[in-house]
């Protein structure tokens, strides 16, 4: 394991009914995305209806979780206090294999060795909320 | 119909402090208000249209400037699409003016930002979006989003660090001839490129001030605009648009300017060939350089070459921000005002050593939001006759 310094600590992410699928999935160290059974998009972030054709045949599936990075930023400055003390950590977005894009960070290396188009793969911090939920928040590692 | 070459601006005015902690941003924009009217030489009891926003996002914001105004304006716009509102405000005005709905719009703007010791780039983490809770366990912050989009542009295009420097270097020269302005002593593209790194690869000299300040722009028919004390700016073309993370696989080089720009110059009938400077917003240095590849300047991943050198300074091939814009004049969280307040100013003339010989067509581009997330773009075409 690298450097904890580089990874922000995560706190319970803010659900809703349209999210709670994505980060309950999370909590079981699986990313799920949601396809429409109308028109085959596969969509992220998650939402009530098809942002393609606004069918509301939704369906849910677990996602390989690999990926590649389209672009990032190795952020040094964030006056944030769960930030502050993160610095240097780097935001991505990650091209996912089924298509969509997710911003998030990559961890377990140097920040100044990532590149765009390096292979990734997600990884989980679980982060149970005050009422019971098991939840997670995903992050990638090199690949 | 369109409204092109029936509209003017008649009046303008920019805080000339860009540090006022002893004023409220309701007091900026009234005292804008008294310069902004002499100058077209009209009266408070002139205005029937109000159009404003603020980085607060308060939604009764147009009902509370009535009241400290003590107007009732008759049409009241607040639009918030961020920084580029108020490109956009001249658009909304010119169309409610040629609709009859108003006959003088009064667009207001006015900030405490620096005094308040917000940390507008560095103090946040993705927006406050429905999505927002898909981002802001990752701490992108406001620079980091615009930082994805120049990473990717490096990637695709081979643009360099250097180049963003220039558009720095070059601003920061332009600023230097403003008397106004709060960054005046020159700078080199090495220090822009040793100046600390806030998120790669973008530098604490790619990264706008902040600043307090304010402004207000009148907009009425070319046909009023004519008897007014100043010679009137023509709006000639106007276009807005959004830009986001769209599902499938978005393209981040390609931004709300496309859109908007096409939009405004096909109103206008002129091109972006046309144009003798322009003012684009400059909350970092790959914003511009976005702008004018979207904009059609010069062609997708030719950004880098047009503004290396000089070509976006004075007496280059586009004279981009002569005031020394967000990057060295004057940002006060909201900066499409002062896009369309300077684009002005040169259109009228007599600026002196950061005059733009001869010109008379001149295009605002303002951008609003988090570039690598979702933003607006609003785009202005005006010509002096
Ligand atoms: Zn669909």
């Amino acid at each position: 394991m690298a450097d904890e310094k580089q990874n922000p600590e995560y706190s319970a992410p803010a659900i809703d009914w349209e999210s709670r699928a994505y980060w309950e999935g999370a909590g079981r160290g699986e990313l799920v995305l949601q396809r429409c059974r109308d028109c085959g998009v596969v969509q992220h972030r998650p939402r009530g209806l098809c942002a393609s054709c606004l069918s509301d045949d939704i369906e849910h599936f677990v996602a390989s979780g690999r990926g590649e990075v389209y672009t990032y930023s190795v952020v040094r400055q964030n006056q944030m206090p769960a930030f502050a003390k993160a610095v240097p950590y780097v935001v991505s977005y990650v091209q996912l294999e089924e298509g969509p894009q997710l911003l998030t960070n990559i961890v377990d290396c140097d920040p100044d060795t990532v590149t765009i188009g390096m292979p990734v793969k997600v990884d989980f911090v679980p982060t149970p909320s005050k009422n019971g939920d098991v939840l997670g928040v995903p992050r990638f590692v090199p690949a | 119909m369109s409204f092109s070459g029936k509209i003017a601006i008649a009046g303008i005015h920019e805080y000339e402090s860009r540090w006022a902690p002893d004023k409220t941003s309701f007091q900026i924009m009234g005292e804008c208000t008294r310069e902004a009217l002499t100058d077209a030489g009209l009266t408070l009891s002139d205005v029937d249209g109000l159009f404003c926003a603020s980085m607060a996002s308060d939604a009764m914001m147009p009902v509370q400037l009535s009241e400290y105004l003590n107007i009732k304006p008759r049409y009241l716009d607040g639009s918030n699409i961020g920084g580029s509102s108020f490109v956009s405000h001249v658009a909304h005005a010119a169309a409610a003016i040629h609709a009859g709905l108003c006959d003088v719009g009064l667009i207001l703007y006015g900030s405490t930002a620096a005094s308040d010791a917000m940390a507008i780039g560095t103090g946040n983490s993705g927006g406050r979006d429905p999505g927002a809770a898909f981002n802001t366990p990752y701490g992108m912050t406001l620079v980091s989003s615009y930082a994805m989009v120049a990473h990717r542009h490096m990637h695709e295009y081979g643009t360099t660090s250097e180049q963003l420097a220039d558009i720095a270097v070059s601003t920061r020269h332009h600023a230097s001839l403003n008397p106004h302005a709060k960054m005046q002593n020159p700078i080199t593209r090495a220090d822009v490129l040793e100046s600390r790194v806030i998120a790669d690869p973008l530098h604490l000299l790619d990264c706008c001030i902040i600043s307090d300040g304010g402004g207000a722009v009148i907009v009425t028919s070319l046909e009023r605009a004519k008897d007014l004390r100043q010679k009137p700016v023509v709006v000639r073309g106007t276009g807005e648009s959004v830009a986001h993370r769209e599902i499938g696989a978005p393209d981040l080089t390609t931004i709300a300017a496309k859109q908007s720009g096409e939009q405004a110059f096909a109103m206008a009938g002129l091109s972006p060939a046309d144009m003798h400077l322009a003012t684009i917003y400059d909350s970092f240095t790959i914003t511009v350089l976005c702008t004018l590849e979207n904009l059609g300047f010069c062609k997708k991943g030719e950004g880098g070459a047009f503004v290396e050198n000089g070509g976006i300074g004075l007496g280059g091939r586009l004279p981009v921000n002569p005031d020394g814009g967000g990057l060295s004049s004057n940002h006060s969280g909201m900066r499409g005002i002062f896009l369309v307040i300077e684009a002005v100013r040169q259109l009228r003339g007599g600026l002196g050593a950061r005059q733009v010989e001869g010109a008379e067509l001149a295009v605002a581009h303002g951008t609003g939001g988090y570039l690598g997330l979702m933003h607006s773009g609003a785009t202005l075409i005006l010509s002096n006759s």
